[in-house]
């Protein structure tokens, strides 16, 4: 390291690795086409080629690798949701995640804060109490606490009772995180495509082409690009916000709004604020980043929309009740805003699995919570594509849940939590 | 500020009104429970032109937008009355399917 850093200063030429081998022609056929190239459609390669050694893939992507929500996400990482299902599935990610600067031997900056997930009424503090007992029989580390013990852990909150909503306690989550998004997309990435899986950046896929189609969903044989076409033998579909559009492409109808959320940072501060703040009645939320910004964000947009614009709306009511947390941030300057268009479910559970095409699956109705969710959707994919067997921690999330009436109700810990 | 233009009240901030999503066409009441699951939980969620229900809360007052999902800009709006002429009576024997017109939404 320290002879590195000698020889590279003094040389001009500093050894930059290309993670990414240049583009190239798309090929002809492959055994499996990945249609999104975020963090969900990365690490299903990345899980196909290491532990199923299937390599003949392409992850395609209408933009830039990874430009989607894993961009734009404010990066909580954390498993003390209230539905059993919800609670196996982001305890297994969260587990992946704690090993993923290893796997990759590059630093996501995996940061573990304590999560606090506020409560400012007798009904909230039922629902935290609610999913601490669901959490707990799972073992995840997951409490009750009063608002002495918040004042405790996280003196920087104003817990006064002058304000218009008290805190009265929270939910305790030892375990919550923040890591670098974009470091875990280039680290799934990079791994994958060092085993051989290509990645096709600015390639939109407009079309599938399928056989069999008699009053059936029929088979999968091919996806069409702005590039040409190409023959598969399965795809999946992983594209956040435009889920909808891709799906309409095999006739197959969603209970999924594309709805815009937005999220800003303030100005680089020294660190002062550890913890993970989260308000479920004051829709606001509120890190501090390795590099000092304050992260913050809030609830979906109003109204749906395909677009990414920000509005000053939003940045209003969010201000309105941080202040009420953090009342000295009064004076502090915003640096960034932006907004991911988000594929919201009405049960605010994912939709995993099968379709009703053959060899088509999808991964979608990851809202405003599907970061957190990435190495266990890419790495349950990947099971799910190499052994054509849907896993049991999948199998919950069909979309046939909603015919069935068997939906999840995940929205106690899913709207606003992230 | 976006401004929505109310068919009872005039030009309005956006912020007053709650959005109630697309609107969908009722089935008829003796349809199979895999046709009501779709008009409960399944979305157009369409990129372009739509035409959707909004709620003007100080006054207890429901209209329909035209927007366009992808410019941002709402086209235009009117009374759900011009929409949806008649009631569905959830009380009497299954109706007869209302072919393309729009039935009240409950
Ligand atoms: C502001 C904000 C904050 C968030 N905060 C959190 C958080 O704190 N914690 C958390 O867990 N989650 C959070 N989320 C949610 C999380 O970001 C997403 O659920 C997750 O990143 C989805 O990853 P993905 O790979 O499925 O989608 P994306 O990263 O959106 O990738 C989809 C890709 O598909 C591509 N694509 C679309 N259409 C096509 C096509 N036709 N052909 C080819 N490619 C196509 C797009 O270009 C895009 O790159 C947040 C989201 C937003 C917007």
């Amino acid at each position: 390291m320290v002879f590195a850093l000698l020889k590279y200063g003094l040389s001009k030429h500093y050894p930059a690795k290309h993670q990414f081998p240049r583009p190239r022609e798309l090929k002809k056929s492959y055994d499996v086409v990945i249609i999104g190239g975020g963090g969900h459609g990365l690490a299903t390669a990345f899980y196909l080629a290491r532990d199923w050694g299937i390599t003949n893939v392409a992850v395609l992507d209408k933009g830039y690798l990874a430009g989607g929500n894993t961009a734009r996400n404010t990066a909580i990482i954390r498993s003390n949701y209230l539905t059993p299902e919800g609670v196996r599935f982001y305890d297994e990610s969260v587990r992946l995640y704690q090993d993923l600067s290893n796997d990759f031997d590059l630093n996501i900056l995996y940061s573990e804060r304590g999560h606090l997930t506020l409560a400012h009424t007798d009904s909230a503090i039922r629902t935290m109490r609610w999913r601490a007992e669901v959490n707990k029989h799972f073992g995840i580390n997951s409490e009750l606490v009063l608002v002495d013990d918040v004042k405790r852990l996280c003196p920087q909150l104003d817990c006064s009772d002058t304000v218009r909503y008290p805190v009265l306690g929270a939910l305790y989550h030892a375990p919550g995180s923040i890591a670098r998004h974009d470091a875990v997309a280039w680290g799934y990435g990079a791994g994958a495509a060092m085993r051989g899986v290509e990645i096709h950046q600015r390639t939109e896929v407009i079309g599938i082409e399928r056989e069999g189609v008699n009053g059936t969903g029929g088979k999968v044989t091919g996806v069409v690009t702005n590039r040409g076409t190409i023959k598969c033998g399965k795809v999946i579909q992983a594209v956040a916000g435009a889920t909808t559009r891709v799906a309409d492409m095999i006739g197959l109808k969603l209970p999924i709004r594309t709805i815009p959320l937005q999220a800003c940072v303030s100005q680089p501060l020294k660190p002062f604020l550890d913890k993970i703040i989260v308000s479920g009645s004051l829709h606001v939320y509120i890190s501090q980043s390795s590099r000092g910004e304050l992260v913050m964000g809030g609830s979906t947009d109003p109204y749906a929309l395909y677009g990414t614009r920000s509005t000053l709306d939003f940045k209003e009511g969010l201000m309105m009740h941080m202040l009420e947390l953090f009342p000295y941030l009064a004076e502090v300057k915003l640096l960034r805003q932006w907004a991911g268009m988000t594929d919201m479910t009405p049960d605010f559970a994912p939709i995993m699995g099968e379709t009703h095409v053959q060899n088509y699956y999808i991964d979608a109705g990851w809202g405003t919570w599907g970061f957190k969710a990435t190495p266990v959707c890419g790495k349950r994919n990947a099971e799910m594509l190499a052994t054509g067997q849907v896993p049991d921690l999948i199998k919950p999330f069909t979309y046939r849940r909603f015919p069935e009436f068997r939906q999840l109700g995940e929205k106690g810990a899913a709207s606003v939590g992230h | 500020m976006k401004i929505l233009t109310c068919p009872l009240n005039g030009p309005r901030n956006i912020s007053e009104f709650v959005w109630g999503g697309e609107v969908k066409i009722h089935p008829p009441l003796d349809c199979t429970d895999e046709e009501w699951a779709a008009y409960a939980a399944l979305e157009n969620n369409t990129a372009g032109v739509v035409r959707e229900w909004w709620y003007h809360v100080p006054t207890a007052y429901w209209i329909i937008a035209e927007r366009d999902t992808v410019k941002d800009v709402i086209l235009r709006t009117y009374p759900a009355r011009e929409l949806f002429k008649d009631r569905v009576d959830y009380d009497a024997p299954a109706a007869p399917a209302a072919g393309d017109t729009p039935r009240e939404t409950p």
